[in-house]
């Protein structure tokens, strides 16, 4: 089972470079522009937030669970952040305060999945309504701005002399270390057992809960770092910021090959899926198609991406004549 | 295949069936009489601080705002009984209420004939989730995320950045909103029939039974000879086709549609049916329940805004009205689920 | 093994990104071709005001041989406006026409757009003042304001009672000129002594938040008297709340709205009165401003004069900002002369 598992796998990351490969001349097909250097900053520096979000949640995913209260967390992080800045608090203050308080927010949210019991897409359905109240009720209608120049430089501006916008960097440090967990240290293994089989996993001494919930608090710190970055890019805080984005989070994490319930997927995978769909919208940006309009070719992308490879192994299970003299192991 | 016994306190195949329904239904009720209580005590409690909010006219306010959300919410809570849910619902409603206006803008069609379109419109993009899920065998959250993306993506391609204002509309169109039945607004008398039909089937009905079947074990579903698949699309098929009542609705209500109309929709409706003590893993659930969920939602709302508070509470108040209700159902269930297992082991 | 498959991929993916970084050349300034490829950025499309706009732009591209496109958002924010600003650069256009959800948010994106030599106009809603060239504003925005609640003084009997506003979104710099100068023009004339402004609520600038919120605003206040909503969207929304609601005629209704949506609502007494300017005029002066900035023509400063085609003379003033005129105010006997 593992070894066809693993073929599964690495043919789902063969397609998506692929994808990639095919998004990227369709694009210079369709524009002119495209294959311009700042094509790439545009393209990702409009990704990054989404992008660092879906790091945690694919290892949430992948665990079993999910959270839909990613991109509140990032408007509760911005308000918060606008808030206090606006006090006349510095920055340097301002942000691990909001990092702690995205921390916090997700360990309500392992709390009540993990001690309560209660099922996370309900709990985060209901945290995605709440954060994203709490926004509201700290900053209201208003927005804040007048940033320091650094931070704004931060959030839209490239590393001197690169098109490498800095939140770029930022996540590209992230995914290397998600990378490195997921697939490398015991913690990775962890996650991928209570995935497969949660009891299971309880039975061989894993501390499920324990686990659960540091994802929760992992991915809630994230969000509010993304909260901080998209305010910086924005010049702007909000307590709309980042409404809308969940979606197009989950869509890269399950895009990536990352099964909805739990026990698969790679972190390689997902970063593959992310730029897969930037490149897609990007290219048919600047062919004037709408982003609205746009969300057809990334829907039917998610959908045939999982019911594809279903409809293959179906076919190929209907071609059993041959195979008969040879049966191979399946578990 | 593995034939495990199944899961002792939710199966409703075991000859202490009948114990175990009338339990089921006794937890059904008390989970509607208990957001009942909820929805009274919040009434009373707001209406001593501003007896304004007491009026026949505030209520039929309440129930008018809330009428088109409670179609879609009768259509949510049939496919989530069968351990499903369909995000596409806001899409869809938006889909059938632009193609509606623009039929009745730019071609004429009579009223009649532009809703019934707009039916079929709704039947047609639920039968295609249901596809997806059943042939497809994509899982349903997957399948309605991205049948989301695609109505909404067909929904602004036929808008083309334009909109459908209330001078485009036929009278008797727009009137249906503001007409009434007896004196009770057409819109709230269509949902409540709605979800009247829809509880007594679910009720009464085998089909009703074998979709809280299908729900609450679908394994052991199959294993009886329930055609699940069939159910689920059929499921799926009801869900777009009531969407699609409410998108006919959408542009009598409110006058202009454009592409963005009922955009996130689907999490109020998904929020109402949780709130309304509808298990999200199925099995188990009402569509009063679901309903009264709306309501007292919408109640929230209203009660708010009487108050003078700042509505930028709201959302926060959701969210935690949605935590407090699921926390409660587990707790209930939990309980009950030990006194089953009891009775299960004897 | 398996994770030296995975790197292999992951180093041809990055490989094929870093190709479209530094492959071709990053495009050269804008402006140095004769031709006038100028887009207009509404707050949204969706917008049958930035319609009419957009027609009076198409007037003067055609007037001018030039080229005119209308692209935006389908949602009202400054988040949203950017991946446009940054399309249009990309795609080398010699002048960019916005109006701004969030003066602030989009500001980088346009002083990039700047950067590269494209010029940048504003209209109707203006972005920060130093990420635009001129900006073309449709009245005094201090007239705008009065003008409103002079004429929700003239509709509500006896000029007093609570009045409420509905606007599009928070960040709207026009919107929050307006009402600041509503806000100034209560407090300061006696004539509006009796007048309260008791809330102002935000529709988005979306005809279904509109009318929520303008059922709400009717449900808070049972004693309303008067809505002001400066903006297109809020007006026909809230026209349409107070007829399904029966209180057209109990609560007074006014602001900007067009002829042809407001048209039915004057004529059944819904709506008494309502001011707007020339939208399409707007359109047209922003084109012409920003065609002669492409050729050189004026360059912006403070004080340059010009002729904008069929409309006639204008002049720069001191903060980058020409006027295109007095407001104009619709009533029953006059909405049937113009059509838009």
């Amino acid at each position: 089972m593992s070894a066809v598992a693993m073929r599964m796998l690495r043919r789902w990351e063969t397609l998506l470079v692929v994808l990639l490969i095919a998004f990227v001349v369709l694009g210079s097909f369709l524009s002119p522009y495209f294959l311009t250097a700042s094509t790439f900053s545009n393209l990702t520096s409009n990704l990054m937030e989404k992008a660092i979000m879906a790091l945690p949640l694919a290892l949430i995913i992948i665990a079993g669970e999910i959270d839909l209260s990613v991109e509140s967390m990032l408007g509760l992080g911005s308000a918060l952040l606008g808030f206090m800045y606006a006090l006349g608090w510095p920055l340097w203050i301002d942000i691990p305060l909001v990092l702690a308080v995205g921390a916090f927010g997700g360990f309500f949210n392992g709390m009540l999945v993990t001690r309560v019991g209660l099922p996370s897409l309900v709990v985060t359905l209901g945290t995605l309504a709440l954060y994203r109240g709490l926004a509201s009720v700290v900053l209201g209608p208003r927005s804040v701005s007048g940033w320091p120049e650094w931070f704004t430089n931060f959030g839209f501006g490239d590393v001197p002399g690169t098109v490498i916008p800095w939140p770029l960097v930022v996540f590209g440090v992230l995914a290397v270390a998600f990378l490195f967990v997921l697939h490398k240290t015991w913690i990775g293994r962890q996650i991928y057992a209570v995935g497969k089989n949660k009891e299971a996993a309880r039975y061989s001494g894993i501390d499920v809960a324990r686990l659960k919930t540091l994802l929760f608090v992992l991915s809630g710190t994230l969000s509010a770092l993304a909260g901080v970055i998209l305010t910086a890019r924005l010049s702007s805080a909000r307590a709309d910021n980042g409404q809308g984005f969940v979606l197009d989070v989950v869509t890269s994490v399950l895009l990536g090959g990352v099964n909805i319930f739990g026990g698969e997927g790679t972190i390689l995978g997902v970063v593959l899926a992310i730029f897969v769909i930037g490149v897609l919208r990007n290219g048919l940006t600047l062919a004037d198609v709408s982003p609205d309009t746009q969300s057809v070719a990334v829907g039917a992308l998610l959908i045939l991406s999982v019911a594809g490879p279903t409809l293959v192994r179906r076919i190929s299970a209907a071609r059993p004549r041959r195979q008969l003299t040879k049966p191979v192991s399946n578990s | 295949m593995s034939v495990r016994a199944v899961d002792a306190p939710t199966t409703s195949t075991l000859a202490r069936r009948i114990g175990l329904e009338r339990t089921v239904t006794l937890v059904a009720r008390l989970r509607e009489v208990g957001i009942l209580l909820v929805l009274l005590a919040t009434v009373v409690v707001v209406g001593i601080q501003a007896p304004l909010f007491f009026s026949v006219s505030n209520f039929e306010q309440i129930l008018l705002n809330v009428s088109l959300i409670a179609i879609v919410v009768v259509g949510q809570t049939t496919v989530v009984l069968t351990r499903n849910v369909d995000l596409s619902v806001g899409s869809v409603v938006g889909l059938v209420a632009f193609a509606t206006g623009d039929l009745l803008k730019e071609h004429s069609l009579g009223v009649a004939g532009a809703i019934a379109v707009g039916c079929v419109l709704g039947i047609g993009l639920g039968a295609l989730n249901g596809l997806i899920i059943t042939v497809g065998r994509v899982p349903a959250i997957v399948a309605t995320l991205g049948t989301l993306y695609v109505y909404r993506g067909i929904d602004f391609l036929i808008a083309g950045g334009k909109q459908v204002s209330a001078i485009d509309l036929p009278r008797s169109y727009l009137g249906i909103a503001s007409s009434s039945v007896a004196g009770i607004p057409t819109l709230i008398l269509a949902a409540a029939v709605i979800a009247l039909v829809a509880a007594y089937l679910l009720r009464n009905s085998g089909i009703g039974r074998q979709l809280y079947a299908i729900g609450s074990n679908p394994a052991a579903a199959e294993v009886v000879g329930i055609p699940s698949q069939r159910l689920i699309f059929g499921s799926f098929v009801v869900c777009g086709l009531l969407a699609g009542v409410a998108g006919v609705l959408w542009g009598s209500r409110f006058g202009s549609v454009n592409a963005l109309a009922a955009s996130g929709l689907e999490l109020q409706v998904i929020a109402a049916v949780v709130v309304g003590g509808v298990n999200i893993f199925g099995g188990s659930g009402t569509v009063i329940g679901a309903v009264l969920g709306a309501v007292l939602l919408a109640t929230i709302q209203n009660a708010l805004l009487i108050l003078h508070l700042s509505e930028f509470w709201l959302l926060a108040i959701d969210g935690a009205v949605i935590l407090l209700a699921v926390t409660a159902d587990a707790a209930i269930r939990g309980y009950f689920q030990r006194i089953l297992m009891r009775t299960g082991r004897r | 093994m398996r994770w030296r498959r995975g790197s292999q991929f992951a180093t041809a993916g990055m490989a094929i990104l870093a190709l479209v970084a530094c492959g071709g050349s990053s495009g050269g300034g804008g402006g140095t071709t004769p031709t006038l490829d100028i887009a207009f950025l509404p707050k949204a499309v969706n917008n049958p005001y930035f319609d009419v706009a957009a027609s009076g732009g198409q007037e003067a591209a055609t007037a001018l041989s030039g080229k005119f496109k209308q692209v935006g958002p389908s949602e009202a924010t400054g988040a949203a406006q950017i991946p446009f600003i940054q399309t249009l650069t990309q795609q080398n256009v010699n002048a960019i026409v916005v109006s701004a959800d969030d003066p602030d948010a989009i500001a980088p994106a346009l002083k990039q757009a700047m950067a590269k030599g494209i010029k940048v106009v504003g209209y109707d809603s203006s972005p920060a003042k130093d990420a635009r060239n001129v900006f073309i504003n449709q009245a005094d925005s201090k007239g705008i304001g009065v003008v409103q609640v002079q004429m929700v003084c003239d509709e509500i009997p006896g000029c007093a009672g609570e009045i409420a506003v509905l606007s599009a979104t928070s960040t709207a710099t026009n919107q929050n000129a307006w009402i600041q100068a509503m806000k100034d023009e209560l407090a300061s004339n006696s004539k509006y002594s009796g007048l309260k402004l008791v809330k102002v609520a935000y529709g988005n600038d979306d005809p279904q938040t509109s009318t929520t919120e303008a059922q709400a605003l009717l449900t808070s206040y049972p004693n309303l008297k008067g809505i002001i909503s400066p903006t297109t969207v809020g007006i026909s929304a809230a026209a349409q709340v107070l007829k399904q609601t029966g209180k057209a005629g109990k609560v007074q209704l006014t602001g900007l709205g067009t002829p042809n949506l407001m048209r039915a609502f004057v004529k059944d007494g819904t709506c008494k009165e309502f001011a707007l300017w020339n939208v399409k005029d707007l359109g047209y002066l922003a084109y012409y401003t920003a065609a002669l900035l492409v050729k050189g023509t004026i360059k912006g400063n403070p004080g340059e004069k010009f002729t904008a085609g069929r409309l006639g003379d204008y002049t720069i003033d001191s903060n980058g900002v020409v006027l295109l005129g007095p407001p104009f105010v619709f009533k029953a006997d006059n909405i049937d002369q113009l059509n838009f």
